[in-house]
């Protein structure tokens, strides 16, 4: 893809360039002789070879997948079978299906359990490494770190730790609270992956807000504390209005990450998810019902259609949340 | 008088009890983030004779020893599947890296017809959530004749939409003069983008080379559904294989994470600042 490029010879100038180009270049800009329009001359095929391998990616792996599955959904497609149009008796069994019920419940569950802490802790967090202490470079990237290991890999520490006999219930027995069933029961189970899935995105989101935080004015803070507010009140008449667009965004990305939650419950609560299926979630159940030779693609694309739907309800809702406050 | 006085920014000094309270919060925080890793690290080191189920937990290896990393090895091809995902992570990099490269420079420094239209498919991809759609990848990649192959776990990735427009903001920022002299000197599109543009963002394409590694490493969905045939595991795969096949050896389970996972602390460790650097990036993008 480089080749049709290069010919032109260096030491003469683009001649051929140029007058293939001119014309292309009156059409978008009339300002002959603009700095910054000169400059854009090139072979009139030159941009598509550029963009070409990316173009093609995005198109193949991304674009085509997403339109095929809005058309998918309204068939009885399978793995291996071709599936014919059957309207909308795709989302009418998905009404009376009781897993897709269980699944939009714990991926919801999901949201409104992780956003409040992925917003409110990584704040604090920021706050906490935001001085120019010795050594706070060092914290910094430790509390980074849960970030760059696989969910795979946190999601199996994670498993051991809240094992039945793992380090933290045997610290409960030593202490003498008693063993606690963190992987066995339902409702421990969608928890435990909540913490995970808090603990793993901690790092990440205090570093958003450490760019925020730098921005805020000290004036501000002195200010206020020449008026005599302490350090809570400083928190709640200074630092969170001057943050509140980077907590705005911060929610937005948590509650479309929360709501596609899949490896930490499928890791932690097993392929089936959990006691009879009941920690499963949205993205599990597509898994699930989409893949493997008999994998109902159909089915599992309308399934699909719904967490298209409920994530851009959910940036909607945010946005929306956020244009409120202003008001 | 304390003999280490600390001042903040304006050469105030910071009284010694606010400080003591915030590196006892520190050192709270570090346990809590780094504590389970060195707690995996621990019982991969500890062995057969050990009892790792011990309460109070023994929180050091009596007898430190690499016996489990050996026996993981025999379990399942631990090493086969390392070199699985360094293949793909290497090749995710090469391809994000002259993919976002390019595409990023049609974006940003090129004028021509339908530049809009091609700017407006990445930014739509990138909206694209990618759970939404693996059940269509797969087929497309069935199609292709891809599943279970490397190439198929590497493909859907190997342009992220998102690479494309940080680098087309990187290019968009760079002033036009310094190219602009270039063209002058009779250097063409290809010369121009290679030798002016390029090495001028370089910071940028740092960042999307180490997001691609990390994403390619850790990835785990799409392996596990593109993936079928144990000989072509990569390790996150391999290793959810080993959790659920041999779940009681919790020795084996510990050994095979710390190989996933130390190759990234280490990379994460010499290039901090880009890391940092692709959250500011994308979080403004994303």
């Amino acid at each position: 893809m480089k080749t049709p490029v290069v010919p032109s010879p260096t030491d003469s100038p683009p001649r051929r360039d140029t007058v293939a180009a001119v014309p292309a270049a009156r059409r978008t800009r009339s300002g002959p002789g603009r700095s910054g329009h000169r400059i854009s001359r090139h072979l009139p095929f030159s941009p598509w070879l550029f963009a070409a391998p990316g173009l093609l990616v995005v198109g193949t792996f991304s674009l085509f997948p997403f339109f095929s599955t809005l058309v998918n959904a309204f068939t009885d497609r399978r793995t291996l079978m071709p599936g014919k149009f059957v309207g909308l008796a795709n989302f009418r069994e998905l009404i009376h299906d009781d897993m897709f019920w269980t699944g939009l419940r714990n991926s919801t569950l999901y949201v409104l359990g992780v956003v409040p802490a992925l917003v409110i802790l990584p704040l604090l967090l920021a706050m906490l490494v935001q001085r120019h202490i010795p050594g706070i470079a060092f914290f910094r990237s430790a509390f980074y770190t849960p970030v760059v290991a696989s969910i795979v890999v946190v999601g199996l520490i994670w498993v051991w730790m809240l094992d039945d006999r793992g380090l933290i219930n045997a610290v409960l027995e030593a202490v003498g609270i008693g063993k606690v069933g963190f992987l066995s029961d339902q409702w421990l189970l969608l928890f435990s992956a909540m913490t995970v899935t808090v603990w793993k995105g901690l790092g990440y989101y205090m570093i958003i807000y450490l760019a925020a935080l730098a921005n805020v004015p000290r004036e501000l803070h002195e200010a206020a504390s020449v008026d005599g507010a302490g350090a809570v009140r400083r928190f709640f008449t200074v630092t969170v209005p001057a943050v509140r667009s980077t907590m705005v965004l911060v929610g937005a990305l948590a509650s479309v990450a929360a709501f596609k939650v899949f490896s930490e419950v499928y890791l932690m609560a097993g392929p089936s998810g959990g006691p009879a299926g009941e920690d499963t979630t949205l993205v599990m159940l597509v898994q699930r019902v989409g893949t493997g030779l008999t994998g109902r693609v159909g089915y599992a694309s309308a399934i699909s259609v719904v967490i298209f739907v409920v994530t851009v309800a959910l940036m909607l809702l945010v946005l929306r949340a956020d244009r409120k406050e202003d008001a | 008088m304390s003999i280490l006085t600390i001042t903040d920014a304006e050469g105030r000094r910071i009284p010694a009890w606010r400080l003591l309270l915030r590196y006892v919060l520190l050192l709270a925080v570090l346990a809590l983030t780094v504590g389970p890793f060195l707690w995996q690290l621990s019982t991969s080191l500890k062995g057969p004779g050990e009892d790792i189920f011990s309460s109070p937990p023994s929180f050091l290896p009596g007898h430190p020893t690499l016996d489990n990393y050996a026996r993981v090895a025999d379990t399942i091809p631990v090493w086969d599947y390392a070199l699985n995902s360094l293949k793909v992570a290497t090749a995710n990099v090469v391809t994000n890296c002259v993919g976002s490269a390019l595409a990023g420079y049609a974006l940003a420094r090129m004028r021509y017809r339908g530049r809009r239209a091609a700017t407006l498919a990445f930014v739509l991809a990138m909206l694209v959530p990618v759970e939404g759609i693996i059940i269509a990848q797969f087929t497309t990649m069935r199609e292709l004749g891809l599943n279970n192959t490397l190439i198929g776990v590497l493909l859907p990735g190997s342009v992220a939409a998102m690479n494309v427009l940080l680098m087309r903001n990187a290019f968009l920022n760079l002033p036009h003069e310094v190219e602009e002299a270039a063209f002058v000197d009779g250097a063409n599109v290809w010369q121009r983008f290679l030798w002016i543009a390029l090495p001028s963002v370089r910071g940028t394409l740092a960042v999307v080379a180490i997001f691609a590694f990390m994403g390619a490493w850790d990835d785990f969905l799409w392996p596990l559904i593109v993936l079928s045939d144990p000989g072509n595991f990569t390790l996150t795969i391999g290793l959810n294989y080993l959790h659920g096949t041999f779940a009681n050896d919790e020795r084996l389970v510990a050994a095979g994470t710390i190989i996933a996972v130390l190759p990234l602390i280490v990379l994460f460790a010499c290039l901090q600042r880009f890391f940092f650097r692709g959250v500011g990036e994308g979080a403004v993008k994303g």
